[in-house]
């Protein structure tokens, strides 16, 4: 700017800020505004000595009112649990079908086990407990191993097939490949499809079931509803752990699979698996 | 060595940013701003307009509304910890907050009208920040008296007497300050339980920390900063440019009658020189709350609230001149009498002009005709708001107070179930939106064979049931609809929930699938 330039209407000089011929006065804030501006310097001030704020070599000045954010999450995360402490209390202390009986600790149970079911059970149960193949949906009422809310329990906390707890569910069905002729194999396959569906040949039927007669019913029961004391499955009902079908059956027969549940009593403790024993039980298909 | 001469050295364009001569105050000390009592039309109908918008402000939360033994009796209440929003015999809950935009939209449009009409009448009689400045000068002229004492009192030495006056005067502000505040309070909860509480002790926090921020905004915007408000912190003065058309009435002074002004009308006449109706007594610079000549046109600061136009007229009467030298004109009649009074612009006014040899005014002077109010503008605002206002009355008067709304769970989507039938998850929410308990039948319609069983409920499986559900509450049920292997058709098959009040023949439905493996059909 190369001389002051006045407002001629005004008679206030500009700034020498000049936007198409217009120009900006040079009129003095008001005293409210500056004052504000004022504070707000101290408090920005006082609040980087108060709080974490200046950047330092390998951390930050920790500010005199000794405030961290990872602190205050601690704090809330500390006044979550004892809001929970009741509950949980109450949850140690009774059983499950206690804790499913009572109004108020079943919901905490539920949301509490649907937290933990999400975390440690989804990657093979599924986000909504609906199985795939090999692994049980939780939501219908066919259990291998029993539905109440105790044996759901049992077998959470101890697993399925899980060498190292010596409590876990035990079972295993023989590879009957090596015990019968393949003609009866798929005898027995189209008897157990004809259970609960059609098969192709009806001729089959007769034999399987003597096949059957011989060799499955000491584990899937007479009438084939099976054995949940043993983990033997119903083969009368619409729920394929594997697949339907007699050759989907028939495969099985040959070769089982078995899947492997862990055991989570030691991961989870005893209230979690309680809490999950609750919600899978709420999921529509409990006994 | 050689010396130059000293008209050779050359002189540096150069110049201090602090030079003395241009600094600048840091800042601008608040003129300070002592506006004189008026009186006058429109100074009562401030009065009145004070009383009837205070009066709704302090007095509508103690106002009772029966609405049963089921909801609260409080005829304005806004209930955040229950989101409920009770108006008279209007009750909103949240999902229902359109009409509270709604009501935004026509205070908006309203505004638009009430401005392009008669300017900036809600800066000059109803807004809260001119009330409430209104009101705190009240107690101010009551206690230290009218304009020229207050001078005094303020350019005087502090002796006890101006002590006193100024801690009474601050005192009275407070305590109004803090009804404000108090009073504010009370549109969030059963009014008479939370005075009481709020005077004991034993209120929530957050109702004192509101008596405090409100106290101390009321008091500093409505006490200290009052006209800096409106200059310096509010919006509005600045979009009303956009609003103001050449139709528009504004407070205006009326140059073509009221200049050449003069202290000395009659020795001006005297020597023949032209004399206007202003005799230049300030009477509208002592009045104006804003501190504004408006002899100096129409501007930023002005609220047209009119005192300078009481002001003025108690003037020309006492002169026995014709009132409205200071008027609510549009600015296309003020152009044309000024056309007149300057012999179409050819000269400097001169007031002989406007009047008749009889010193009546001329006929050739514009007059407000109340026709200029209907114009297309002011037609579209109106339209607009009544629009708006009649689709919020026919929605208010339409709307249900029994709602069903469904939720398909999504995960499962359905479920296998041993004997092969399908069942799909619903979470169901019945709202019972009146303060009285209700019986309501839930009905399925479509989806053959299927029947729906409610989740921890002792109701045997069926097509329907009956549940009841608390007054002016959310029931939230989780119902598993079930459909035999052979009846299920599609993959996704649609059905209806269908709610019933059998009593008051309310209904509603909801829409919902009803889903299958592709291998169950």
């Amino acid at each position: 700017m190369s001389s002051e330039h006045i407002d001629e209407v005004s008679g206030i000089s500009t700034t020498g800020h000049e936007w198409d011929g217009i120009r900006e006065l040079n009129n003095p804030l008001p005293r409210w505004w500056v004052i504000t501006f004022y504070i707000t310097v101290a408090w920005a001030v006082a609040y980087t000595i108060a709080y974490p704020a200046w950047p330092m070599l390998s951390s930050a000045t920790k500010g005199v009112l000794g405030y961290s954010s990872r602190n205050a999450v601690k704090i809330e995360l500390a006044a979550a649990e004892a809001a929970k402490g009741k509950y949980v209390a109450a949850i140690q202390q009774k059983t499950v079908s206690e804790i499913a009986a009572d109004d108020a600790l079943r919901e905490f149970a539920v949301a509490a086990g649907g937290a933990t079911f999400k975390v440690n059970c989804v990657q093979c149960h599924g986000s909504g407990a609906q199985g795939s193949k090999g692994f049980p949906n939780l939501n219908d009422d066919d259990w291998l191993w029993g539905g109440t809310t105790e044996q759901i329990q049992q077998t959470i906390a101890h697993g399925i097939r899980f060498a190292s707890d010596p409590d876990t569910r035990q079972s295993e069905m023989p590879p009957f490949g090596d015990i019968i002729t393949p003609e009866q194999i798929a005898q027995v396959g189209a008897y157990v499809a004809s259970l609960s569906g059609k098969v192709q040949d009806a001729s089959l039927i007769e034999p399987g079931a003597k096949v059957f007669a011989e060799n499955c019913v000491a584990c899937h029961g007479d009438n084939a509803k099976g054995n949940k004391e043993l983990g033997a499955p119903n083969l009368t009902d619409a729920i394929w752990l594997y697949a339907p079908g007699e050759t989907a059956i028939a495969v099985q027969v040959r070769a089982p699979k078995h899947g492997v549940m862990p055991a989570w009593i030691r991961r989870l403790g005893e209230t979690k698996v309680k809490e999950l024993a609750v919600y899978v039980h709420s999921l529509g298909g409990g006994e | 060595m050689h010396v130059l001469d000293k008209t050779q050295m050359e002189r540096l364009e150069a110049k201090a940013v602090n030079s003395a001569k241009t600094r600048q105050p840091l800042y601008a000390p608040r003129k300070k701003i002592f506006p004189k009592r008026a009186s006058g039309s429109f100074r009562r109908f401030k009065w009145l307009v004070m009383a009837i918008t205070l009066g709704i402000y302090y007095l509508m939360p103690w106002l009772r509304w029966d609405r049963g033994p089921f909801a609260p009796d409080q005829a304005v209440l806004i209930d955040l910890a229950n989101r409920r929003f009770y108006v008279f015999f209007i009750e909103i809950w949240p999902q229902e907050f359109y009409y509270v935009a709604g009501l935004l939209m026509m205070a908006g449009i309203g505004l638009f009208l009430i401005t392009s009409t008669v300017g900036r009448a809600w800066c000059g009689y109803t807004c809260p920040q001119t009330v409430w400045v209104d009101l705190f000068l009240v107690v101010e002229r009551a206690i230290e008296g009218d304009r020229n004492a207050r001078m005094k009192l303020d350019a005087g030495r502090w002796t006890a007497r101006k002590l006193v006056l100024r801690v009474s005067k601050h005192a009275i502000w407070l305590v109004i300050a803090a009804a404000t505040g108090g009073a504010w309070i009370l549109y969030f909860a059963d009014a008479p339980t939370l005075i009481g509480d709020v005077f004991n002790g034993t209120a929530a926090s957050v109702a004192y920390v509101t008596i405090a921020v409100l106290t101390a905004t009321t008091y500093t915007f409505g006490g200290l900063m009052r006209e800096q408000v409106c200059t310096y912190m509010c919006p509005w003065p600045r979009i009303q440019a956009a609003m103001l058309d050449e139709n528009s009435l504004t407070v205006t002074y009326n140059d073509w009658r009221g200049e050449p002004r003069s202290r000395h009308a009659k020795k001006v006449q005297a020597a023949g020189q032209p004399v206007g109706d202003c005799v230049d007594c300030n009477a509208c610079v002592a009045v104006c709350p804003m501190g504004i000549d408006i002899r100096d046109g129409q501007q930023l600061e002005c609220i047209t609230c009119a005192l300078c136009l009481d002001a003025c007229d108690g003037v020309m009467n006492k002169l026995g001149k014709e009132r409205g030298l200071i008027s609510y004109a549009t600015l296309s009649d003020y152009n044309a009498n000024m056309a007149v009074a300057t012999a179409g612009g050819s000269g400097p006014v001169n007031p002989s002009l406007v009047r008749t040899a009889d010193s009546t005014f001329s006929a050739r002077l514009a007059h407000f005709h109340i026709r200029k109010i209907f114009r297309p503008r002011t037609f579209f605002y109106m339209g607009a708001w009544t629009a708006v206002g009649l689709a919020l009355i026919y929605s208010l008067l339409t709307r249900d107070r029994l709602e069903i709304n469904v939720l398909h769970d999504r995960n499962p989507q359905f479920v296998t179930l041993s004997d092969g039938s399908i069942r799909n998850g619903y979470t169901v929410k019945l709202l019972n939106m009146i303060p009285e308990p209700r019986t309501i039948v839930v009905t399925m319609q479509g989806l053959q064979g299927a029947e729906m069983s409610v989740v921890g409920s002792d109701l045997p499986a069926a097509r329907f049931f009956a549940i009841a559900v608390e007054p002016d509450r959310l029931n939230m049920l989780k119902v598993f609809v079930r459909q035999p292997a052979g009846e299920v058709r599609h993959a996704a098959q649609t059905f209806k929930f269908r709610v019933e009040d059998r009593a008051s023949f309310e209904s509603d439905e909801y829409t919902a699938t009803f889903n299958a493996p592709e291998i169950a059909r």
